[in-house]
């Protein structure tokens, strides 16, 4: 016991001064955190003011609207009205469009997934013939303007159409006006991205874990299910976030290939508002914020997915 | 279970000869190791085995079965990973049961065999656990339960140690070791390490430029090397050549360089006298050169005058860096030793250890009938 007197004082001497040590350091921490904090949230601030305003003004009474800035409902918080959302929703048929989008881009996503991944897996772990120069042509599709190409797929459709009613969901069985068609321009024109963005992803996985796989029985299409897909959710996530995003905003190719009303997307009927509402604010806004609702909540759905950080422990680096 | 013939295999990537007429038969039940530099093919020659590269020339027969056209997953063969290769979204349990799964084993099957799996590798804590929160060393583990599940026909293991600490290696060694007598299986281990070699196998290939260059058990690598790459290469540290000519007459037989000369036992005079008047390499182990005053009683040596250049304690013995007629050499001596870097000391090579190589193709000369 006597033997550790010495420490012990040592330590009451020090005792006095680590709490001030420890009081600098904290200080000096936050002097080089607080900026970086400072300016990220300013930056997401000011990024979210028309959003935010967006969503103020579609509560606001069309009056007040005309009157006032969205800013000044900070005031009266509790006057807020759900007129606007009632109103778009049942006389401007905004409820049907909403289901529309939903059709349409649900199956668009999925489809150029699941067409991209088997794709790029081809890519990059098979060996067969003209690999490298097909995975160029596939790449060089990316500066191809969409524009280019909807005279000659109108047409092909036009060609290719089959008049005949889908039951339950409605629009014809392919060509303009159906939801097939959607599916498939929406499929072919998201591809090239996709199929890049996989094929790069897929490529950097561990050969090891392959080969592994391999060895203990397991088929090309068994690695692609068991191993490929499961390690490759951030970039499956990532995909899904962009062509879902994608698809659901497209207005041109819906006004080019979807000439009846009745299938059209949120973003063709928002339109339609602007031009036979004029400056019915209070309208748009609301149709505006159910047209962002759903890929909000997508991108918060998925965005756990993007943490990297899943592959740790595959391999020793 | 099963034995391993290579024959006549090659293996090119493009212009490129990886492997060159490989030629082996590797017995059921054998712990063979495949060592060399590198990039000598060792890991090549390996992974053809497995059937991860197409052979270009030659047949390889696992059992009486020719495999060259099965594929990997055809081939029941589990091999270990340098970088243990576990998938990082299965936890331990699902690693290690993912080929019997694959196989459609039964269930209860398959729980049996984990566990028996787990239990020889001290792992059963771990099975509800994803690979990212394992160890170094538990990960190790992991995929050798990967592959003692398989219960395959032969066991591969490309480096599996390389990525360990020093002491978690020392220890797996035995291990595996241990591992090899209980399963009596077929082990094919690659290394670059001729420690690992030496310590685990029964018998040891050593490979360099895609060329096998000699089989034999580990003692007969160490003691009878077929040339200077394999002398060179077999025991730490390597051994000591220097450059002689052989005099003398046939029954009196010297090595000699400018201030080397020395004295061939009777018994390695005859295999030396046809070079009488020509060069040839003499090789010595730093462990048959010891320091004259701590010298073995049984050694009939010769004795030289050499400079000390460098001394490295290593606890049980020192290693002198050693200089004569401009040729460094090592030995490794008593650690009483008390030669300090500048002396002069006397050194005595323990001459029945002696081994001597033709220049000119480089290949061993037998001294004494093997």
């Amino acid at each position: 016991m006597a033997r550790r007197n010495p420490s012990t004082a040592t330590e009451a001497a020090l005792g006095g001064l680590l709490p001030a040590i420890r009081l600098g350091e904290a200080l000096k921490w936050l002097a080089a955190r607080v900026p970086i904090h400072l300016a990220v949230i300013g930056l997401a601030a000011l990024w979210s003011v028309p959003t935010i305003a967006l969503l103020v003004s579609s509560f606001r009474d069309p009056r007040d609207i005309a009157t006032s800035g969205w800013w000044n409902a900070i005031k009266s918080p509790l006057d807020v009205t759900l007129d606007n959302y009632e109103k778009v929703l049942e006389t401007e048929g905004m409820a049907r469009a909403f289901f529309n989008s939903l059709i349409i881009t649900v199956p668009a996503t999925v489809l150029v997934i699941l067409v991209a991944a088997l794709a790029a897996y081809a890519f990059a772990w098979m060996q067969f013939p003209g690999r490298n120069v097909l995975f160029l042509i596939v790449v060089g599709l990316l500066v191809v303007p969409l524009q280019m190409t909807l005279i000659p797929v109108l047409r092909l459709y036009t060609d290719l159409t089959i008049d005949a009613e889908v039951p339950v969901i409605g629009g014809r069985v392919f060509g303009t006006g159906s939801y097939a068609g959607m599916w498939l321009a929406h499929t072919a024109y998201g591809l090239p991205f996709a199929v890049y963005l996989l094929r790069n992803f897929f490529g950097s996985l561990p050969r090891d874990l392959f080969e592994s796989a391999y060895l203990d029985g397991a088929s090309d299409l068994r690695v692609f299910f068991r191993i490929v897909l499961p390690l490759s959710m951030p970039a499956i996530a990532a995909l899904a976030i962009f062509q879902f995003l994608w698809v659901w905003n497209d207005l041109l190719i819906a006004l080019i290939l979807l000439p009846d009303p009745n299938l059209a997307p949120m973003t063709l009927k928002i339109t339609n508002l602007v031009t036979s509402f004029g400056s019915q604010y209070q309208l748009l806004t609301a149709a505006a914020f159910i047209s962002m609702a759903l890929p909000l909540f997508i991108f918060f759905a998925l965005q756990r997915y993007f943490i990297q950080g899943i592959l740790a422990g595959a391999v020793k680096g | 279970m099963a034995r391993v013939t290579f024959e006549h295999v090659t293996k090119r990537f493009d212009s490129v000869v990886a492997v060159q007429d490989f030629d082996l038969k590797i017995a059921d039940k054998e712990f063979l190791v495949l060592v060399g530099p590198s990039g000598c093919g060792k890991s090549t020659t390996l992974r053809l085995l497995a059937g991860l590269e197409e052979i270009s020339e030659g047949k390889i027969y696992i059992g009486d079965r020719l495999v060259n056209r099965v594929p990997a997953r055809d081939r029941d063969i589990a091999m270990v990973f340098q970088s243990y290769a576990l998938y990082p979204h299965m936890s331990v349990f699902d690693n290690m049961a993912f080929a019997l799964t694959l196989h459609k084993v039964p269930k209860d099957d398959i729980r049996r065999r984990v566990s028996a799996a787990a239990q020889i590798l001290d792992i059963e804590t771990l099975l509800k656990r994803k690979p990212r929160q394992l160890s170094g060393g538990q990960r190790q583990r992991v995929a050798l339960g990967r592959a003692i599940v398989r219960d395959p026909a032969v066991f591969l293991f490309d480096e599996p140690l390389s990525n360990l600490d020093a002491k978690l290696r020392v220890q797996t060694r035995a291990e595996l070791s241990k591992l090899h007598q209980r399963l009596d299986s077929t082990f094919i281990y690659v290394t670059h390490d001729q420690v690992e070699a030496m310590t685990m196998a029964t018998r040891i290939a050593v490979m360099k430029d895609g060329l096998l260059q000699q089989v034999g058990t580990p003692q007969d690598l160490y003691e009878r090397p077929a040339n200077m790459f394999v002398a060179g290469f077999i025991g730490s540290p390597a051994m000591n050549f220097f450059p002689v000519t052989v005099s003398g007459a046939p029954e009196d037989v010297h090595l000699d360089a400018e201030n080397i000369k020395v004295q061939v036992p009777a018994a390695a005079a005859p295999a030396l006298a046809p070079y009488l008047g020509n060069e040839i390499v003499f090789g010595i182990r730093p462990e048959n050169i010891h320091d004259r005053e701590f010298q073995p009683s049984d050694i009939r040596g010769a004795a030289l005058e050499a400079q000390v250049d460098v001394t490295e304690l290593m606890g049980n013995e020192v290693f002198l860096h050693l200089l004569a007629d401009g040729e460094q050499f090592l030995a490794r001596v008593d650690p009483r030793t008390k030669a300090r870097p500048g002396n002069t000391i006397q050194v005595v090579f323990d001459m029945d250890r002696m081994h001597a190589f033709d220049p000119a193709t480089e290949d061993a000369i037998a001294l004494a009938p093997a």
